[in-house]
């Protein structure tokens, strides 16, 4: 008699998710299914409003990741009015946006998911958290506490508040830096350095105790998708888009951002809210593809930054092509921290960093813009379309978490097929189908737009849709 | 306006203390006078009181009506009261009602941190709405080459519409329907951008103490808005009579 286990809520993660297991008559998994539960509708909400409230309308998407919809928004706006934005403008966005993906990566790595790293997969639930962490790990727990505080402090610093400001407007940004201001985070680039790297360490050390992780955690062959500079660096705000396969060769390259559309569509699945976006010549469901810090770092040239130049290179070595498993999702999350620090560092260096024209004004030139830019968990596009007095008339958006929609199904499904086996669940077979979601650190607000708590459940179900076992984490 | 050419001096009290007013001098001026806080949204000086908003509801001794300060003027051996929990409970219920009859979202609004509502609604302890909210689905007007209207965020305290009358002489807004209905409205009803009679001078906009009125252009919290011009103008027309 075949079953389903539903895993509901899912736990340590950003968002309010469950996942199915079916198994078949000999207790062999079937299938298995990743269900966002939530429906926000921003996209409707937004509608007739102006297009100039639109960075601070949409960076209410998340509490988490705001400064990733600012950014991606203002761009979008930017296209609107049709301007090239200052220069210095651009760069202090790009510090704003490193320094979020800083603070989000380092949320997602320890505050997520270091219990599993450190206190083991099978390790009581009850410690299984970044308490357990702090007393077992205290040095590691402090790192991921101060490297989060540094991010986010550089976002105050910037923006004026570290949740939702207001400062990334349409043509630049509101204010200037100022000299005291980007003396304090200068002060503090090479304690973050030396965090960041002391946690390298330690996790390339510890790694190789997940082999068996590493192996079915979304470990398969799908496209890459990024953005990538010019040169090939890796590139946060800017550049162009970039498809690699599974082997790292490129399959389409220099595409730009506002031509998004002829490479990508989205697929509605009947069973969540999060769409299903794909790579649009190899059709649904064939088209996978993955973004995030594993995607960035396989379709890169290199990093342009040294010490994560280094990091990345070992990170190469791994396999031959791209690395395949998200579990190394973590790695390239933490190499990308490395390069975060960097890139801020030069961009604070920069002459001009300091100038006070920081915005260019126009009105509406354009009745379409799109902007795209890197957030903490991939590439984010932001879509809209205004009437001639500036009022917003449609608008998409397509967030990181929905482009790896199809791989982390298929992640849940590989997990769950490796481990699952037999009619009773025990914890640490739950635990390894939530972490391999965790891998891509999703982030299910932004993705459905949708609000809610993030806990988990799993359900084993009959055929005939019979609750054969369950389990349920703390709601 | 106008004032009575004598005039003469009232004494009465406001809060337990004796001051002297000039009977031509409202309970509002009087309390300004003297330091004395009375809350206020439709008011603003340089144009008529029309006693709208009801925020400056008063207590006075031998009455149990309660009274706008503002429309309401000082008599010989009156005892008013400025500031009593009847009174601040009334003037949270106008604050409660005011939020839930449209959609003012500060986080998002144009004149967050620079908007009389959302201060007001600080100031008198608002932590959330008391009643539901009616979610209107009112289209904003950005038809102006300047300038914003979003019904949305409008109180319907009518400065605009008598700033607009009584200063730049235009009287392009205007009020519509009734009650919750209610509609600030520009010219015959038409978008703001085609009403003949706006001269774009602008002053509706100053004046406005919430994001209902903005120049365009303006992202989320960058709408200030300058008053002090008001006074002045109306001092440099009476000097010039």
């Amino acid at each position: 008699m075949s079953k389903t286990i539903t895993i509901d809520p899912v736990t340590r993660i950003e968002g309010h998710s469950k996942i199915t297991i079916h198994l078949d008559d000999t207790g062999r998994v079937a299938s298995a299914r990743f269900h966002v539960t939530q429906f926000r509708g921003f996209e409707k909400l937004v509608e007739g409003r102006p297009f100039h409230e639109m960075p601070s309308l949409t960076a209410r998407v998340c509490g988490i990741c705001p400064v990733s919809h600012l950014i991606a928004s203002a761009k979008a706006c930017d296209a609107l009015l049709a301007v090239r934005i200052p220069e210095t403008a651009a760069k202090l966005r790009q510090i704003l946006n490193l320094a979020q993906i800083l603070q989000s990566h380092a949320l997602s790595f320890f505050h997520l998911s270091s219990p599993d790293l450190v206190l083991g997969m099978d390790a009581d639930p009850l410690q299984r958290n970044l308490f357990g962490v702090a007393a077992q790990s205290p040095d590691l727990a402090r790192d991921g506490i101060w490297l989060r505080q540094y991010g986010q402090e550089i976002i105050a610093h910037l923006a004026g508040k570290r949740i939702h400001p207001a400062w990334v407007v349409p043509g630049g940004v509101s204010a200037p830096l100022t000299a005291d201001k980007r003396d304090v985070i200068m002060a503090k680039v090479p304690e973050a350095i030396d965090r960041v790297r002391r946690t390298l360490d330690w996790y390339k050390e510890v790694f190789g105790h997940f082999d068996a992780e590493i192996r079915t955690f979304a470990n398969f062959p799908s496209l890459f998708l990024g953005l990538v500079s010019d040169n090939g660096e890796l590139e946060m705000y800017d550049g162009r888009l970039r498809f690699v396969d599974a082997t790292g060769r490129i399959v389409a390259d220099k595409i730009e951002p506002e031509n998004f559309g002829d490479y990508i569509e989205e697929a509605v699945e009947p069973d969540s809210y999060l769409k299903s976006p794909y790579y649009k010549s190899m059709g649904y469901p064939d088209g996978i593809y993955r973004v995030g810090p594993l995607a960035r770092l396989n379709l890169i040239d290199r990093v342009g930054t040294p010490l994560a130049e280094e990091e990345w290179a070992e990170f190469r070595m791994l396999e031959r092509g791209a690395s395949l498993s998200s579990f190394q999702y973590h790695y390239a999350r933490l190499i990308e921290m490395l390069y975060c620090v960097e890139k801020i560092e030069r961009l604070l260096d920069w002459p001009d960093i300091l100038s006070e024209h920081v915005r260019a004004r126009a009105e509406p030139n354009s009745m379409e813009g799109i902007g795209v830019s890197e957030a903490p968990r991939g590439t984010l596009m932001h879509h809209y379309r205004i009437d001639r007095n500036g009022l917003m008339k449609w608008a998409n958006l397509i967030i990181a978490t929905g482009h790896n929609s199809l791989a982390m199904n298929k992640g849940v499904y590989q997990v769950a097929r490796y481990f699952v086996h037999g009619e009773k669940i025990d914890e640490g077979m739950l635990n390894r189908v939530e972490a391999v979601i965790r891998t891509f650190d999703p982030c299910l607000s932004c993705s459905t737009h949708a609000f809610g708590q993030m806990p988990m459940s799993i359900q084993l179900l009959s055929p005939d849709g019979q609750v054969l076992d369950q389990l349920q984490r703390g709601v | 306006m106008k004032r009575p050419f004598k005039t003469r001096i009232k004494t009465l009290k406001i809060d337990g203390i004796d001051v002297g007013a000039r009977e031509d001098e409202t309970i509002l001026e009087l309390a300004q006078e003297n330091d004395i806080f009375i809350p206020t949204l439709c008011h603003l000086e340089g144009v008529h009181d029309v006693g709208s908003c009801r925020l400056c509801l008063v207590e006075v001794r031998g009455t149990n009506k309660l009274l706008p300060a503002c429309m309401t003027y000082a008599e010989e051996g009156m005892e008013v009261i400025t500031n009593s929990e009847r009174l601040q409970a009334y003037r949270r219920q106008v604050l409660d009602l005011l939020f839930s009859e449209r959609n003012h979202v500060c986080s998002v609004c144009v004149s967050n941190g620079h908007c009389e509502l959302q201060w007001l609604a600080g100031k008198l302890g608002i932590s959330h709405v008391g009643v539901p909210y009616l979610y209107p689905q009112l289209e904003v007007d950005a038809s102006h080459r300047y300038y914003s209207y979003d019904p949305n965020r409008c109180i319907l305290c009518t400065r605009c519409v008598r700033v607009c009358d009584e200063i730049e002489g235009a009287h392009t807004w205007d009020v519509m329907g009734r009650g919750v209905e209610c509609l600030v409205i520009s010219d015959l009803n038409q978008p703001w951008g085609t009403a003949e009679s706006c001269t774009r001078c602008g002053k509706c906009v100053q004046v406005c103490p919430t994001g209902a009125l903005f120049n365009k252009g303006r992202a989320v919290a960058e709408m200030t808005k300058r008053r002090d011009f008001l006074p002045y103008l109306q001092t440099m027309r009476e000097g010039r009579k």
